[in-house]
């Protein structure tokens, strides 16, 4: 009995995820080899790496692949650099400092799709959105982001989103953060910057490959903003490998290109797992 | 000697403005919600808030079935999500073996694949037995995309409880029910909620598998809004109001479980 108890109750969770990962692989992994486009059903046939074959030689494979790394680079970027910084401004307390926190992290809750639209309608519009009315208030003519900066605009909506989750996370690693060194360190006179750059920042390398790590695995799959706003165009401007592989597969019904194409993006995420189930397990006892 | 700190007042100031900065869009977009649709071309800062825009969004898409199916979807994926999650954390929290850091880890690791890989697969499987554009389709994927999340919070929370306690009450001959139901559940509620809540968020936000897997019947608020997104005519105050509805609960879940939020979202990393 002692032993059947854990089992049992385990066995629900096990066996579901088990069925969720394997299936949808094996799934992947026959469709991936042999011709199945979903408006001719009729015709299927081995065709062993053609699909791979098709998806990568695909002209728009590669601006894919580039936009997709420029995507998670930029955001990346941004969101950790101006998370370090915001988090270290809200730290130290100052009047309403709680009311600050509530409306930093507000972004991070809005669903994907009203994210994009509220971007691209209300703010990013040449000539109704916001930025448009500040553009004319400075004399300039407004731009017309979707149209012209089309990867840009996915970069700023994603930005705007993840900035309160990384600076939620800096907040809360900067609050284990030992007050007696910092003191003493500014006892031996260490600058602000010293400080910063000493103390805090190695303090902090936790959290932020924790930060990096998190967001490329959410970014890596980017999809419902682009859907929604761009539609990956102009052409193939804002296209990343998670839309171009949907194009494939439900826009051409090539479930056998788009599998293929599948098969690339659960590589290049595990790669990145890798790196935050090896720090996560470091963290588990 | 006790030396005063000045006022912050660099700090404070840019602090606020950089929060306004960033809570300006949502602020815009709850302003927007109630002018009329002149109101909202114009960009006009004052206006008398009308509900116009509120009513006409429930005429033109019937935005309270999309919201009920919202709520079905969350609510359901939560429920069957946290009784598949529960006894599975229970078992590794309390009666641990070796496996137990590897299964663990197995399950994060089925939460990194992307969406996208599954997409072909889920897609035909649902189309094949007929259930594209159902509710239970997406109740199932949203409970298997948030089982591992699930799993390991309540894996955090059941840790917490001492032992002592657990040791002190089976002395007393009290068995595996009662001994969850009067000790551990009283204990761990806190965090079941906390697991509760982020699944209900997650589920709520989902966009991928909702605009997939959905048209008319099954939608959820997520893919009424993307609807928006090339319509015909003025609509701003109409999105706005529609998005207004649609986010509104979730953030103020938010500023209240921003904590656990965390814990959940970078699987007890950061502490």
């Amino acid at each position: 009995m002692q032993r059947f108890l854990p089992r049992a109750l385990m066995a629900p969770s096990i066996v579901t995820l088990f069925l969720w990962m394997i299936v949808p692989l094996v799934m992947t992994l026959y469709f991936s080899v042999i011709h199945y486009n979903l408006m001719q059903p009729g015709e299927t046939g081995f065709v062993a790496l053609e699909n791979f074959h098709y998806f990568i030689t695909d002209p728009d494979f590669w601006p894919s692949v580039m936009h997709t790394l420029q995507l998670l680079g930029s955001v990346i970027v941004i969101t950790v650099v101006l998370g370090v910084g915001l988090a270290l401004l809200v730290n130290e307390p100052f009047p309403g400092q709680g009311i600050v926190r509530v409306l930093l992290i507000s972004p991070f809750f809005v669903m994907p799709t009203v994210n994009a639209l509220l971007w691209k309608h209300m703010m990013m519009n040449p000539i109704y959105g916001v930025f448009a009315h500040v553009w004319q208030f400075f004399g300039l003519t407004p731009i017309d982001w979707m149209t012209d900066y089309p990867l840009l605009s996915v970069i700023i909506m994603l930005s705007w989103q993840w900035l309160p989750f990384a600076c939620l996370i800096f907040i809360t690693s900067l609050q284990s953060l030992d007050r007696e060194q910092m003191d003493a360190a500014g006892m031996d006179g260490a600058t602000p910057f010293d400080k910063f750059w000493y103390l805090v920042l190695p303090h902090m390398g936790r959290s932020i490959a924790v930060v990096v790590m998190i967001e490329m695995i959410f970014l890596l799959s980017v999809f419902a903003e682009i859907f929604t706003t761009t539609g990956g165009g102009p052409g193939n401007d804002s296209t990343n490998l998670a839309f171009l592989i949907f194009k494939q597969a439900l826009m051409n019904f090539d479930v056998g290109v788009a599998s293929a194409g599948a098969l690339f993006a659960v590589i290049l995420a595990n790669i990145a797992a890798v790196f935050l189930i090896r720090m996560v397990g470091k963290n588990l006892d | 000697m006790l030396k005063k700190k000045p006022f912050p007042i660099v700090r404070t100031l840019s602090a606020w403005g950089v929060a306004l900065l960033l809570f300006f869009p949502l602020l815009w977009l709850g302003l927007t919600a109630f002018k009329t649709e002149g109101q909202a071309i114009a960009s006009q800062l004052f206006f008398t808030p009308t509900l116009a825009s509120f009513v006409e969004v429930q005429e033109r898409s019937d935005y309270l079935l999309f919201a009920r199916n919202s709520l079905i979807t969350s609510l359901g994926s939560t429920i069957i999500g946290l009784l598949i999650a529960v006894p599975a954390a229970y078992s590794m929290a309390f009666f641990p073996t070796k496996k137990t850091r590897d299964i663990l880890m197995w399950m994060l690791s089925t939460k990194m694949m992307p969406a996208v890989g599954a997409l072909v697969p889920v897609y035909v499987m649902a189309q094949t037995v007929g259930m594209l554009d159902s509710l239970a389709a997406l109740v199932i994927v949203f409970t298997l995309s948030n089982l591992p999340i699930m799993v390991w919070m309540l894996y955090s929370a059941f840790k917490e409880v001492p032992k002592d306690i657990l040791e002190a009450v089976r002395l007393d001959g009290a068995t595996v029910w009662e001994e969850f139901r009067w000790v551990i559940l009283p204990l761990t509620m806190g965090g079941i909620a906390s697991t509760g809540l982020l699944c209900l968020v997650l589920s709520w936000n989902e966009a991928f598998w909702a605009l997939n897997l959905t048209s008319a019947k099954a939608g959820t608020l997520a893919s009424l809004i993307a609807s928006y997104s090339s319509p015909e005519g003025l609509f701003w105050a109409k999105l706005s109001a529609a998005s207004l509805m649609a986010i509104a609960p979730i953030i103020v879940f938010g500023w209240f479980s921003q904590k656990q939020l965390v814990q959940g979202l970078t699987f007890g990393a950061v502490k």
